[in-house]
């Protein structure tokens, strides 16, 4: 045996124009024609991305499943990856998304401490969401954000070089 | 490409081809290198690091050590498996591989064979440096085969490698990541595919082991000896080991040209059912309606004076497809000798009308590992999964290398490859290869012709009919007619269809064997019209069909149970009724055998014997017993030399198997496989279109009197496996029944049994694969005995009583 070059694909017996949104569908169709046609597999991460955001941002089983369905590969295949990568939430979530980098060079430069500080102040721990909903704090691996390091992702954007205080008008910030 | 290359490991020149990888040509030349991913049968994952080596290429050595499984070599380049770089590259691997591993080998049932052990004391260090906490991770269920310690696992995946490429069921995957990495389903449910326990083996630590062996034996207790599987044609090469007089687990044997490196679970866990309750240990005569046990020179003289003053034509035999060779060839000698030529192995066929026509030796057409090689492969009546799993792998790796696979069949198949499937009732079986027939310009003459001339191809006969002549054009074709074409009801009609089609596609045509060993039934001559050496007689005797229906005085039953080993169980058992004197050699005790038999004389099971098998592709496999039948019994080789002895029978002083065996072999000599008819089938008209046919397969764990015994298998509970009757949502709407109605089964019975129809009851079960006209009623499972063919007219009738005798 060598290495594998085609990827495994298993045809579900379902119809695929019952999936999602019309308009989810399309978006996925434009990510599939970006890529070889025998490997449209490799249009998972930004398809679960935006399954995920229609979502409130969390993904179900079932999503995966669709997700998995609409790909032609198998759904173990989906969690492998929406387990691995810590932006794909598999519960509730807040409204808003608090990263917190934990990796090296943020934890160098202070991110223990935004921990804390998030912890104490609205009494939640990573993977909790706050009381009233209004944001689910994570730890996050690498940001890639070294360079400004503490980074913290809020939603989609990156905030950087950040001190207790200024992630808490951050997080007052938020709606 | 096919250029030898040269380089060196350790400091030895190797021959080694362009793209190979370092392990591989140091695994053929013998020098070793620890690995815990790398599997030849599966893709290279290069995740465990283990086999870092130093390498050089063209003088310039590689900067840091490289995967010897996924370096391919170069020419003139140097390796060194033992340098102090590559140990101590080895080293640094083996102590982050043993950071998470719970090291508790002395309750681990791996210890002692485990190949991190073996690894880890010639490659790892004594102490570790880490004194952090070791993770834990919660098992799976893996269903009753396979059990799980998930916290042992060192996350190579083989596993999940091996379901997705060769079992071809991504259901195993890694989830998580990092030190939350684990190997599981994430949505818990059994592992149920017919090879899943070959992970075990690949398990190269204690995660995944065989659950109905754990904790019974230590691999350093064990003795090992070769044997060969007993159940399908395949005649995998097996590993049996044994403690004291007790067979504990079964592995593989490598056999390239047979089972590769893997058996089925079949093959696998069937030994739990020597263990069973109900074996057979001394011989018995029923007397006045009670059994009792009797010594075997008593036995023997009785059954020698019955079988003497039998009238030879009053006779039968009726020998299960999986007895060894040497049983078949001692059997054989007796009963002609005795002047009966009424013996048969074929137990689940229902038409024999095309007997006359049949080729004398009957096989699968080509080599098994040859079967990886079509292009184009017809499959005609057969659950090749449930049936012959390794031969299914087969056909499998060929859809992977671009074949195409047509399956004609009355139920739709669970594939794990794409394929076009033609699903219908019986009779439409009949028409969609007329259609593929028409499609190729096949013309026949008699109800051939008018069963072809009347079809009209469809786009997708049409298409099917293509690939078959273009994959026959290239030598690359095959049709294969299997068990459920055999019980078909007009199997003479199919096998003139199959072969129309085979010449006009020029393809070649096989015959999937019922079991182990039915090519050596008709090379021993086991057949009515067989005699040893597959020669032809012109003194044909009864087939199974004919010896239910004449009632014959004198029934010699052999390796069967006949409510469940027989196509027409309730038939079988009315014919035993009937005669005046029944003996069963068997390894088992039924309550069924008690009914049927007068007289049962103990046999060795699988293991318990020496003897020969031919398998699929006619390779003949001989194999010893292993551990001693149990109380009386004996090897069945042994019975029928006694027996030929007590009946005066010349040349019956045989010394041992061997020279049975050889004496038969010499008849062999010049026997050819050959497929080709020797006449043209006997066609009769097609028979009435019933509202409702029963379609009886036989489930994968229900073929043989072992593998029912066998508990692990019996607790996999694969779906259509469980006795009931299995309705396209349609159908059943149309009978007005829902899921879980009871339901009396009937079958018509023949004029002369004093029951006008077989019936049974039955739950209801829906299900999207049988056809509408169909309903399928599984053979060879608890419940089926009272009915009659496997596939034929039926009719359902709903009952509102509950059943008196329970739920099954």
């Amino acid at each position: 045996m060598s290495f594998r070059n085609v990827p495994l694909a298993v045809i579900h017996d379902r119809d695929k124009s019952t999936l999602f949104t019309a308009e989810i569908r399309a978006a996925i169709d434009a990510l599939i024609a970006k890529y070889p046609s025998e490997w449209q597999q490799s249009a998972v991460m930004p398809a679960l991305s935006l399954v995920q955001d229609a979502n409130g941002g969390w993904l179900t089983r079932e999503l995966m499943d669709e997700v998995a369905v609409y790909l032609d590969m198998p759904e173990v295949s989906v969690y492998e990856v929406a387990t691995f990568y810590g932006m794909y939430d598999l519960e509730p979530q807040g409204k808003h998304k608090v990263c917190v980098c934990n990796s090296i060079s943020c934890l160098l430069r202070g991110s223990e401490d935004l921990i804390h500080h998030v912890e104490s102040k609205y009494g939640v721990h990573p993977g909790e969401t706050t009381a009233d909903g209004r944001f689910t704090f994570k730890e996050v691996e690498c940001l890639g954000a070294c360079r400004d390091a503490p980074a913290v992702l809020v939603d989609k954007t990156y905030h950087e070089n950040l001190s207790p205080e200024s992630l808490d008008k951050l997080i007052d910030g938020l709606e | 490409m096919t250029d030898k290359i040269t380089i060196e490991i350790d400091g030895r020149a190797c021959e080694a081809a362009p793209g190979e990888m370092i392990i591989a040509v140091a695994d053929r030349v013998g020098v070793s290198i620890p690995r815990f991913c790398y599997h030849k049968k599966l893709s290279i994952a290069a995740n465990c690091r283990m086999c870092l080596v130093e390498a050089e290429q063209g003088g310039r050595p590689f900067p840091k050590p490289v995967p010897a499984c996924a370096t391919p070599v170069g020419n003139g380049m140097k390796v060194w498996t033992r340098s102090p770089k590559a140990i101590e590259a080895q080293q640094g691997t083996m102590e982050f591989l043993l950071i998470n591993h719970p090291l508790d080998c002395p309750i681990c049932d791996q210890g002692g064979e485990c190949e991190l052990q073996d690894v880890a004391m010639g490659y790892g260090d004594d102490v570790s440096r880490f004194t952090e906490c070791k993770r834990v991770v919660k098992d799976e269920d893996l269903g009753p085969l396979i059990a799980t310690d998930m916290t042992r696992c060192i996350q190579c995946t083989r596993c999940v490698r091996f379901c997705a490429e060769i079992a071809g069921v991504r259901e195993l995957g890694a989830t998580g990541r990092g030190e939350d990495m684990r190997i599981g389903t994430f949505i818990a449910h059994a592992v149920s595919h017919e090879l899943s326990g070959n992970v075990i083996d690949l398990c190269p630590v204690g995660a995944l082991t065989s659950k109905p062996y754990r904790f019974t034996a230590r691999a350093w207790e064990l003795t090992g000896a070769n044997s060969i599987a007993p159940h399908d044609g395949v005649g995998s090469n097996l590993r049996l080991h044994v403690r004291g007089q007790r067979v504990m687990r079964v592995h593989p044997n490598e056999n390239e040209a047979v089972n590769e490196t893997w058996i089925s679970d079949r093959d696998r866990y069937s030994y739990a059912g020597l263990n069973g309750d109900d074996r057979l240990t001394a011989p018995m005569l029923k007397q006045d309606g009670v059994w009792r046990e009797v010594d075997w020179s008593d036995a023997l003289t009785l059954v020698a004076e019955r079988l003497k003053s039998a009238g030879a034509a009053d006779m039968g035999w009726l020998m299960a497809p999986n007895a060894t060779l040497e049983e078949f060839y001692l059997a054989q000698r007796i009963a002609r000798d005795l002047g009966c030529p009424n013996l048969d192995h074929r137990l689940r066929q229902q038409d024999f009308s095309g007997d006359a026509a049949d080729p004398l030796l009957p096989w699968l057409g080509v080599p098994i590992a040859e079967l990886e090689v079509q292009q184009g492969i017809l499959l005609i009546g057969s659950d090749l999964r449930q049936e012959q799993p390794l031969l299914a792998h087969r056909v499998r790796k060929a859809v992977l290398a671009d074949a195409e696979v047509v399956c004609v069949n009355p139920v739709r198949l669970d594939l794990n490859h794409p394929a076009r499937q033609f699903v219908g009732t019986p009779s439409a079986m009949i028409a969609d290869l007329a259609a593929i027939a028409n499609a190729l310009g096949v013309s026949g003459s008699g109800v051939l012709r008018d069963v072809i001339s009347a079809s009209e191809p469809t786009d997708e006969q049409t298409v099917a009919a293509t690939c078959l002549s273009q994959a026959g054009q290239q030598g690359v074709g095959l049709i294969l007619l299997g068990a459920l074409a055999a019980a078909h009801p007009d199997y003479s009609l199919l096998k003139a269809l199959a072969h129309a089609i085979a010449d006009a596609a020029h393809c070649r045509l096989g015959y999937l064997p019922a079991s182990a060993n039915s090519v050596g039934a008709y090379l021993a001559g086991v057949h009515p019209d067989r005699l040893p050496g597959a020669k032809p007689t012109d003194q044909p005797g009864l087939s199974v069909a004919g010896m239910l229906a004449a009632p014959l005085k004198t029934l010699v039953l052999w390796g069967l149970e006949p409510d469940l080993d027989l196509g027409n169980p309730a038939g079988a058992m009315d014919a035993c009724a009937r005669a005046d004197f029944v003996v069963a050699c068997s390894a088992f005790r039924s309550p069924s055998l008690e009914t049927a038999a007068d007289m049962l004389l103990p046999i060795g099971a699988f293991a318990e014997t020496s003897g020969t098998y031919v398998n699929a592709s006619g390779t003949w496999q001989r194999f010893q017993g292993v551990v001693p039948p149990p109380g009386e019994a004996r090897p069945g080789w042994k019975v029928l030399r006694v027996l030929g002895n007590l009946l005066d029978l010349k040349g019956f002083d045989y010394r041992d198997g061997a020279q049975v065996h050889d004496e038969l072999a010499a008849l062999c000599g010049d026997s050819q496989f050959d497929n080709a008819p020797r006449g043209n089938f006997e066609v009769a008209g097609q028979p009435a279109q019933a509202d409702l046919t029963r379609i009886g397969g036989v489930p994968i764990y229900a073929t043989d009197s072992l593998v029912r015994r066998a508990p692990a298998l019996q607790q996999t509970r694969l779906p259509g496996s469980a006795f009931g009757v299995y309705l396209h949502p349609d159908q059943a709407a149309c009978e007005g029944l829902s899921a879980m109605d009871l339901v009396l089964v009937k079958q018509p019975a023949p004029s002369d049994v004093d029951v006008s129809e077989r019936e049974v009851l039955a739950r209801v079960f829906i299900d999207e694969r049988v056809p509408p006209g169909c309903a399928c009623i599984p053979a060879g499972v608890e419940g089926s005995a009272g009915l009659g063919d496997q596939i034929g007219a039926v009719s359902l009738v709903r009952m509102t009583e509950p059943p008196t005798t329970g739920d099954h």
